[in-house]
C-alpha cells in the first residue's frame, strides 16, 4: 500500500481521536470512535492480509454498537461531569501537546519497529496518547471505555506489524469486545437508575 | 482427554452454568465441589502420568493446540493446580458464610480458569491477554449492586489494563535480545517497558492507589478474593520472564532493584497501615506489603531457597487473607460500614468474627506461632545478612503492620457501655471462621507438613528451579 494512503488514514486518526477528547454527546462521540477504527483498520490492512484486519474492524464496530445501544438504554443525553475541565479550548490543547509530543518521538521509536512504518508508529502512538489523554481528564465509565478502547486501538495498530497469528488476533478482538461490555456494565451501574437486580 | 480441557475449559464452562442456579446455597455448594475436584484431580492424576485403576489406564495429555498456539499443563504444574483450585474451594465455600455466592462462586471459577490458562499458554508471553480477559469478568465479582462503579474499580481496570500492551511490547523487545544480547539499548528499552508494565500488573508503588480505594467500596471478600489470585498470578508470571530471559536472570542489578521494589511495597504498605481508620484499607495495606514480601523473596540470591519461601508463602495467605476477609464481611453486613469508628466494640457482639479479624491479621504478619511466621523469619534473617539496612527497613514495615492489627483489636473490644458477650454470627460464619482460624494455626505450627508439597515447586521453571 503507497505510503500517502498510510498517511491518509493516519490524518483521519488525528481528526477522530482529536474529535473524541472535544466532543461531549455520546452519538458524536460513538460516531468517531466508529471512524478511529476504521482508520486504523486502513493502517492495520498494510501489515495483515484483509480477512484477519476485517475480523478486528467488525469486532471494534460490535463493541461500539454494544455501547451505543447501552447509552440508548438510559437516560443521560449528555457526558458533563464535574471533574472535566469545563473549556474545549483547553482540551484542545492538550491534544495539541500530544500531537507535538508523538509526532516528535515516532522518528526514533520508527528504529525499534523497523517493520512497522512511520504511519503506522505515528498513528499507534497517537491513539496511545490520546487515550491516556483521555483517561486522565476523566472519571466516566463510557469515557474511561474510550480512553481504554483508544489506546488498545494504538496498541494493536503498533503490534500489527510485530504479531499476526490468529490466537492473539483473536484474543486482542475478545479483548476489545470485553472491554466494551465492561464499560457497558459500568455504565448501566453509573447510571441515574442503576440495576438494583444485578447478580447477587 | 487433555489438561487445558479439564483444568480450563471445565471450570470455564462451570461457571457459566453455575451464573443460572437460583440459591445461593446451591451456587456455593457447587462451585466448591467443582473446585474440590479439580484440585483433587490434579493430585491423585497429574498431566503426562499413568494410573492404573484395574484393568483401565488412565493418562491425561498435557497440550492442547489452539489456532496454532499450544496451551500445555504439565507435571510440573500439578502443585499449582492443587493450590489454585484448593485455595478456590476454600473461598467458595467461605461464601456459605460471607454471602454473594451468586457473584463470587461463578465469576470466580471463571476468573481462576482465566489465570490457569495464562500459565499454560505458550509462548508465555500471552499470558498478559490472559489476565487482561480476567481483570474484565472480575468487574461483575466486584461492583456492589445498588452502588455505582467508584474510583478503585474504574483505577484497577485502568491500571490492569495498561500493563498488558508494555508486556507484549517488552517481550517483543526481548525476543531481540534473546538472540543478541550485545545490544544494550535494546535491553534498556525492553527493560523499561517490562518495568513498566509489571508497575502496572502487580500494583508497584505508587500504582497501587486503587487496592486501598476498592477495600473501601467493594465486599471485603469479593476484594480478598480478587487479591489473593491477581498478585500470585502476576508473580509468577514475572517469575516466568525472569526464568526465560538469562540477561534478567544473571543481572546483578535486576536482584537489586527487585529487592528495593519489595521493601518500597512492604515500608509504604505497613506504614499507612499504621494510620488507617477503615478495616478495610488496613486489610489492603497489609496486602500491598504482603506482595513486597514475595517481590523480596524472589530477590535473594539463593535462588532455590528464595523460590520456596515465595511458594511457601502462598497457602498460608490465602488462608490469613480468606478468614480475616470472611471477618469483616460478617461486621459489614451488620454495621454497613468497617470504619473503625463505628465498630468500637463490636467484638462483644460478634467475638468469633473479631477473633477470626485479628488472627487473619496477625497470621498474615508473622504471628509466632501462626501460618506465615517461619518462612518471614526465615526471610528476615536472610535479608540481615545480605544488607542490614534492608533488614532494619522489613522491622519498621512489620512494625507498621501490627500497629495497624493492635489498633483494630483494641477498638473491636472497647466497649463503653457494659455490653454483654453474644456470639450473633450465624453458625455456618462460626464453623468456618473456626476452621479457618485452626488452620492457620496448623501451618504456624506444623510447617513441614506442607515441605514435601512445596519442594515440587521450583521445578515450574526450567532455570530458576535449578
Amino acid at each position: 500500500m503507497p505510503d500517502f494512503v498510510l498517511w491518509l488514514a493516519a490524518v483521519l486518526l488525528a481528526v477522530t481521536s482529536v474529535g473524541l477528547l472535544l466532543s461531549r454527546d455520546w452519538r458524536w462521540t460513538l460516531g468517531l470512535l466508529g471512524g478511529q477504527y476504521f482508520a486504523a483498520f486502513w493502517l492495520i490492512l498494510a501489515r495483515w492480509p484483509l480477512t484477519l484486519s476485517a475480523a478486528t474492524l467488525v469486532t471494534s464496530w460490535m463493541a461500539v454498537a454494544v455501547l451505543g445501544m447501552t447509552q440508548l438504554s438510559i437516560k443521560n443525553e449528555r457526558l458533563s461531569e464535574t471533574s472535566w475541565p469545563s473549556g474545549a479550548l483547553f482540551r484542545a490543547f492538550a491534544a495539541g501537546l500530544v500531537l507535538i509530543t508523538v509526532t516528535s518521538s515516532a522518528q526514533p521509536a520508527n528504529k525499534w519497529l523497523p517493520s512497522a512504518g512511520l504511519p503506522l508508529v505515528w498513528g499507534g502512538f497517537l491513539l496511545i496518547g490520546m487515550g491516556l489523554l483521555h483517561l486522565g481528564m476523566t472519571v466516566h465509565p463510557l469515557r474511561i471505555t474510550v480512553g481504554l478502547l483508544t489506546t488498545l486501538a494504538g496498541f494493536e495498530i503498533l503490534y500489527s506489524s510485530l504479531e499476526n497469528s490468529i490466537l492473539v488476533t483473536g484474543l486482542l478482538a475478545i479483548i476489545t469486545l470485553g472491554l466494551a461490555l465492561t464499560g457497558s456494565y459500568l455504565v448501566l451501574f453509573d447510571a441515574p437508575e442503576a440495576p438494583e437486580s444485578a447478580p447477587e | 482427554m487433555t489438561a487445558p480441557l479439564i483444568w480450563i475449559v471445565f471450570p470455564l464452562l462451570a461457571g457459566g452454568l453455575l451464573l443460572a442456579l437460583p440459591r445461593e446455597r446451591w451456587v456455593a455448594f457447587a462451585g466448591t465441589l467443582v473446585s474440590v475436584s479439580l484440585a483433587a484431580l490434579a493430585f491423585w492424576l497429574p498431566p503426562d502420568m499413568t494410573q492404573r485403576i484395574g484393568p483401565l489406564s488412565l493418562r491425561i495429555e498435557s497440550t492442547l493446540n489452539v489456532f496454532g498456539r499450544q496451551v500445555s499443563l504439565t507435571a510440573s504444574e500439578q502443585i499449582v493446580l492443587v493450590l489454585v483450585y484448593g485455595i478456590g474451594a476454600f473461598w467458595f465455600f467461605g461464601t456459605l458464610a460471607s454471602g454473594s455466592a451468586r457473584r463470587i462462586v461463578p465469576f470466580g471459577l471463571i476468573v481462576t480458569a482465566l489465570l490457569v490458562a495464562s500459565l499454560a499458554v505458550r509462548p508465555f508471553l500471552y499470558a498478559a491477554l490472559l489476565i487482561e480477559l480476567a481483570v474484565m469478568l472480575s468487574i461483575p465479582l466486584l461492583i456492589q449492586p445498588g452502588q455505582r462503579p467508584g474510583r478503585g474499580l474504574i483505577r484497577f481496570l485502568i491500571y490492569q489494563t495498561l500493563a498488558m500492551p508494555f508486556i507484549l511490547f517488552a517481550g517483543f523487545l526481548l525476543s531481540g535480545v534473546d538472540v543478541g544480547p550485545a545490544d544494550v539499548g535494546l535491553i534498556i528499552e525492553a527493560a523499561v517497558l517490562l518495568g513498566l508494565g509489571f508497575a502496572f500488573l502487580l500494583s508497584v508503588f505508587p500504582l497501587y492507589t486503587w487496592i486501598p480505594l476498592l477495600a473501601e467500596e467493594a465486599s471485603p471478600y469479593a476484594v480478598g478474593f480478587i487479591l489473593s489470585l491477581f498478585p500470585t498470578f502476576s508473580l509468577i508470571f514475572g517469575l516466568n520472564f525472569v526464568d526465560n530471559y538469562s540477561w534478567l536472570r544473571d543481572s546483578p542489578p535486576f536482584t537489586e532493584i527487585l529487592r528495593l521494589v519489595g521493601l518500597l511495597m512492604m515500608v509504604t504498605g505497613g506504614i499507612w497501615a499504621a494510620f488507617q481508620r477503615h478495616l478495610g484499607r488496613i486489610f489492603a495495606y497489609t496486602i500491598v506489603a504482603e506482595t513486597g514480601i514475595s517481590l523480596l523473596a524472589a530477590s535473594l540470591p539463593d535462588r532455590q531457597l528464595g523460590l520456596q519461601a515465595f511458594f511457601y508463602l502462598l497457602a498460608p495467605r490465602a488462608l490469613a487473607l480468606g478468614v480475616w476477609a470472611m471477618s469483616m464481611s460478617v461486621f459489614e453486613k451488620r454495621y454497613s460500614t468497617l470504619q473503625l469508628d463505628s465498630l468500637r466494640g463490636s467484638a462483644r457482639s460478634f467475638p468469633v468474627a473479631a477473633v477470626g479479624l485479628v488472627f487473619g491479621n496477625l497470621a498474615l504478619i508473622g504471628l509466632p506461632l501462626m501460618a506465615s511466621f517461619p518462612i518471614r523469619q526465615a526471610l528476615w534473617e536472610r535479608l540481615a545478612v545480605l544488607s542490614f539496612p534492608a533488614a532494619v527497613w522489613f522491622g519498621v514495615a512489620s512494625l507498621g503492620l501490627w500497629l495497624g492489627a493492635l489498633r483494630a483489636l483494641v477498638t473491636l473490644v472497647d466497649a463503653r457501655v457494659d455490653v454483654p458477650w453474644i456470639s450473633n454470627e450465624a453458625w455456618e460464619q462460626r464453623v468456618l471462621i473456626g476452621l479457618g482460624i485452626v488452620g492457620l494455626f496448623a501451618l504456624g505450627l506444623f510447617p513441614h507438613w506442607a515441605q514435601p508439597l512445596l519442594a515440587n515447586f521450583p521445578a515450574m521453571f526450567e532455570y530458576l528451579g535449578k
